[in-house]
Formats: C-alpha cells, structure tokens, sequence
C-alpha cells in the first residue's frame, strides 16, 4: 500500500503569477493546499518612517511608489488627507482634473488587473496585450500632462500641479469615445471563453460576511455583493455630481471580482465623459505654503482606488513634517483571507484566486 | 476640526460604551475615544455586535509611537449604517508593550496586527500568528519607534529645517547642523565604528 505525505512548494520570490516580488510557502497535500503562508518585505523601503521627516508635499512621490499601478489614486488620497488636516480649500476645476485622472487610472489599473488574471488562467499574454492597447493611451495622456507615466506625482495639495496641455483634451474625447466598444470587444474576448468560465467560476468564493469581517474593500468586497464604494458612501472631490452605478457580483468567485472590474470600466467612463462635459475654467491649484504646517491633529482621509480603500491616517504636531504617517495599503489587508481561501484548493485555483484579489506588491511592502 | 465625514460624535459613541461596559472609558476628545487596554476586545465585539453602532468591518489599525508609551488606532466603520468609529488604546509599557488582539473580532486585523509589531514593536496578545511581516526575524529593533536610529544629541536623520523659513536669512539652510567643518574633517566619523 502507497502512503502520501505532505511536501512544501516554494512559489516566488520571482514568479509570473505573484504579480511582483511575492513569494508564498504553500504545504501541499498531492493536489490538495493543506497551509500557505506569505512571505513578503522584498519591496519593503520604510516609507511611514521616511516620510516623518519629509514635509507633506514631499511625501507624495512616496505614494506613487507604493502602488505603482495607481500613482494618481494615491496622490489624490495623500492630498485629500493632507488639506482636510490643514483645512485647504480646492478649486473646483482642479477637482474635474483630479476625477478625471483617478478615472483614467482606475481603466489603467483594472486593465492590468483583469490582463493579467487572465494570463494566470492560462490565455497566456494575448488578452493581456489587448487589453494593454488602452493603458498605453491613458499613459501617453498621463505623460503628456506630467511627463511621467507611472510615477506621476501630479496632484498636489490644493490643486494639481499643471494644467494639462491643449492636445491633451482632443486626445482624451478620442479615448473617451471609443472606450465602451472596446470594453465590449475585452468583454467579448473572454466572458464567454468556456476555458475562462471553466477556471473562474465557483472558484475562490468569499461570502459577503467573511468579506467584511475580513477587511475586504473594493472589487474584492464587491464581487461578493456588498454595494460599498466611497465614491456613493463618503463622496470626494464631488463624485455625488456624477451619475454612475456601483457593480456587484453574486455569488464572490472569481468570475465575479473579474466582472466587477470591467463593469467598473464602464463606469469610470461614464464619469469621465461627465466630468468633460461639466469642467469649468479657473485656476487649477490654490496656493499653499512649501512647508505646510497643519494644526496639530489627526485625520484618517480615504479614498477608492483601484484596489479599494485606501487610506492615509496622518498625525500632525504642528511642524512641516507628520508625526505619524500611515498608509492603509488594501493590496496587503484584502489578502487577510489568503489562508481561509486557499486551503483546501488545488493550486492551480489558488493562483487564480491571488490574481483576482488584485495585489500590487508596491503597496503591500511601501 | 478634522473628523472624518461620517465619524460618529465621540460622546455618542462614549456614552453607549459606558452604560454596556461601565468604567471602559479613559478619555474622550472630538476624533476619537480612548479606552481601557483590558477590554479592548470585549469593546471591540460589542461595538460590532450592538445594532446601534453595527460596526461590521475593521478599516484600519495602526500605532503610534509618543516616546512614552504607544496609541493604537482602530477605525472601524459600518457598512449599513454608513458611520465610522474612532478607538484608541494607550499601550502601558514602551519598552514592552502588549496590548489584547482584535483577530478574535475582526479577521482583517490579522496583517494589520503583524505590521504593526514589526514596525513598531507592539504585542499583540491571541494573536494566532504573531511574527514579523516584512523584516527579517533577526532584524535589530522596530523602526518606526521615534528612537529608532537616532543620532544622539537630541538630533535626528533627515531633514532638520525646510528651505526659506527663516525670513530674515532667507537662505537654503537644509541640514546646516550636519555640516562638517574642514578643520576637523575626517574620512569618516569615529561614531561610525569603523576604520
């Protein structure tokens, strides 16, 4: 008689389905996950702490670096955070340009959250590509607003740092046009793929408790059904102006998460057309001192990114520089579940399952 | 008064707490509620469980270090009721601190626990899983601790002063106390322990 006895697999540091310098320890029970266990900090460059002796404005390059996929996301939550703590006001066209960019970063980023869960699931690179052939315009747009095309460093506190060129507008009505057609061709492209269908659903699945308990934001939580999106529930930047729909999955598979995100697209669209068609002229920043000096407080500002919500929590002494600066990461909090959901699982599912969780590792070490 | 924008009133929040678990609050101010380190968690659930506060999700945790002793932060937030809640705890001890884990409440506190000892060297007691997360387990020391690397003399790394804020020399005087005089110059300062 045969016995069988568990076996430990080491997956990464360096490996195409940990999206980054991840690295998971998983004990393995013939197909079987028996126990997993995460092994991050190879991007770990302290920024809370660095951060403590830099002023506010000089932090924001920190935030482009934490989630590289969603530089504009993370400056806009820092700003928000840093003028609620110093009562700064915004101009009302800077607020159109910071939606219209933390829009365009959400299409960018769902783009590459989707390409690559897509990859993990064994269409190796072509959807990627495809669905690469919008992100490449909205970087161009990003590049030829700030010269930079991940690390934008764009918003500042009060405002944005430059108003966008006169080729950007023509540029991005373009883009803005064709979006939906090709949301509907990415759609087209794997929705109804049997293999797709076969690999993500009933996969991976979350309850809607588990998710909440669990920390979970963003498509995450939304792909289990809970309508939580600070965008309808703790307005910014007046998102309550726009009309849009928060997306929701039913059953929390991954099949699910992945909709959620391309339905999101949709959406961000949607605003973005709106926040074109409502900009009004004016100054696009207010002035703010180089070393600003809030009274001393604290303040927990957030904002839904991409992945979720991300928060700044900062705590101000009175001097140019936080006392405390934390950065809620929803790529580390969202994979609290990561043990619950693999156990059991074949391996194969569980790469799938990290993938939709849409991790960006960035953000998990800061 | 920079309250979050749904962030229940303190003295709501304090006044309920005290009748259900009298004698749990140490202090109140307008962002937040301190309470007793010994029922953190029995709080904790029962901000979650009371259908007046729902507190169903865990957003965030995190301490903060005030050279004495540590505060550790819980927002947590209702996902029907639309409110956020502000908790704080004051650790006892800064050389060991140890205060109860809120894994046994929210599940989402578990890397949020883990980061937080290993950045800031707060215990979490329960705590299933209660290792370092992204530093190495030998790694010397906390760094997010205020006195983490300091240089002595009541000087730290970084950034002493900021470009033109003295208005009557208004002169780049960034970092004019670690200037190294030629006199005494040295290839490299004996403080650094080497050749």
């Amino acid at each position: 008689m045969t016995t069988s006895e568990p076996y430990v697999l080491n997956i990464g540091p360096q490996h195409p389905s940990t999206h980054g310098v991840f690295r998971i320890r998983v004990v393995m029970d013939g197909e079987k996950i028996q126990d997993i266990d995460m092994i991050v900090g190879y991007l770990h460059r302290s920024m809370e702490k660095l951060a403590e002796e830099r002023t506010y404005t000089q932090n924001i390059p920190f935030t482009d670096r934490a989630d590289y996929l969603a530089a504009m996301s993370g400056n806009l939550g820092l700003c928000l955070a840093a003028e609620r703590l110093a009562a700064v006001e915004v101009p009302d066209r800077a607020s159109h340009l910071r939606v219209i960019f933390a829009e365009l970063q959400r299409i960018a980023s769902h783009a590459m959250a989707n390409g690559t869960l897509v990859s993990d699931a064994g269409a190796w690179q072509t959807p990627l590509l495809y669905m690469f052939r919008e992100r490449e315009k909205i970087l161009d747009l990003f590049e030829m607003t700030c010269g930079a095309r991940l690390t934008t460093n764009y918003m500042r506190i009060g405002g944005v740092a430059f108003e966008p060129p006169p080729e950007f507008w023509p540029a991005l009505g373009e883009l803005v046009d064709e979006l939906p057609e090709r949301i509907d061709e990415y759609a087209q492209l794997v929705q109804e793929n049997e293999i797709f269908v076969a690999r993500t659903r009933n996969v991976g699945i979350i309850s809607p408790e588990d998710a909440i308990n669990g920390s979970l934001v963003g498509p995450a939580l939304r792909g289990s059904g809970v309508p939580w999106d600070l965008r309808k529930t703790e307005p910014y930047c007046g998102y309550d102006n726009f009309e849009f729909e928060v997306p929701v999955g039913t059953v929390g598979d991954v099949y699910d998460r992945f909709m959620v995100r391309l339905e999101e697209t949709r959406q961000s669209t949607r605003i973005i057309q709106q926040a074109i068609d409502s900009i009004s002229d004016g100054p696009h920043k207010t002035d703010v001192p180089l070393a600003l000096r809030p009274e001393p407080g604290e303040v927990y500002g957030r904002v839904e990114g991409p992945r979720g919500e991300l928060g700044f929590y900062l705590v101000s002494d009175g001097s140019p520089a936080p006392y405390r600066f934390h950065i809620r990461a929803p790529s580390l909090i969202n994979l609290s579940l990561l043990r619950d959901m693999a156990r059991g699982a074949t391996l194969s599912d569980a790469v799938v399952t990290l993938g939709s969780i849409d991790i960006v590792v960035g953000e998990i070490d800061r | 008064m920079p309250n979050g924008p749904n962030q229940l009133q303190s003295k709501i929040v304090a006044d309920a707490l005290n009748s259900a678990i009298p004698g749990i609050i140490k202090n109140i101010t307008d962002d937040y509620v301190e309470v007793e380190v010994q029922q953190l968690e029995e709080c904790l659930r029962w901000l979650r469980d009371s259908e007046e506060f729902d507190a169903a999700q865990l957003s965030n945790l995190c301490g903060i270090d005030y050279h004495d002793y540590f505060m550790v932060v819980y927002h947590l937030q209702s996902l029907d009721l639309n409110h956020q809640i502000v908790i704080k705890v004051r650790t006892q001890d800064h050389s060991d601190p140890t205060i109860p884990s809120a894994v046994p409440v929210y599940k989402g506190a578990l890397l949020q626990e883990r980061e937080t000892y290993d950045l800031m060297g707060i215990k979490f007691e329960n705590h299933p899983d209660m290792r370092r997360l992204f530093l190495w387990d030998g790694f010397p020391g906390h760094p997010l601790r205020k006195d983490f690397l300091g240089i002595g003399n009541g000087r730290t790394s970084g950034l002493n002063r900021f470009p033109f804020e003295n208005e009557s020399d208004p002169v780049r005087v960034i970092n004019q106390d670690n200037r190294v005089d030629d006199d005494n110059s040295q290839e490299s300062p004996s403080s650094w322990g080497g050749a």
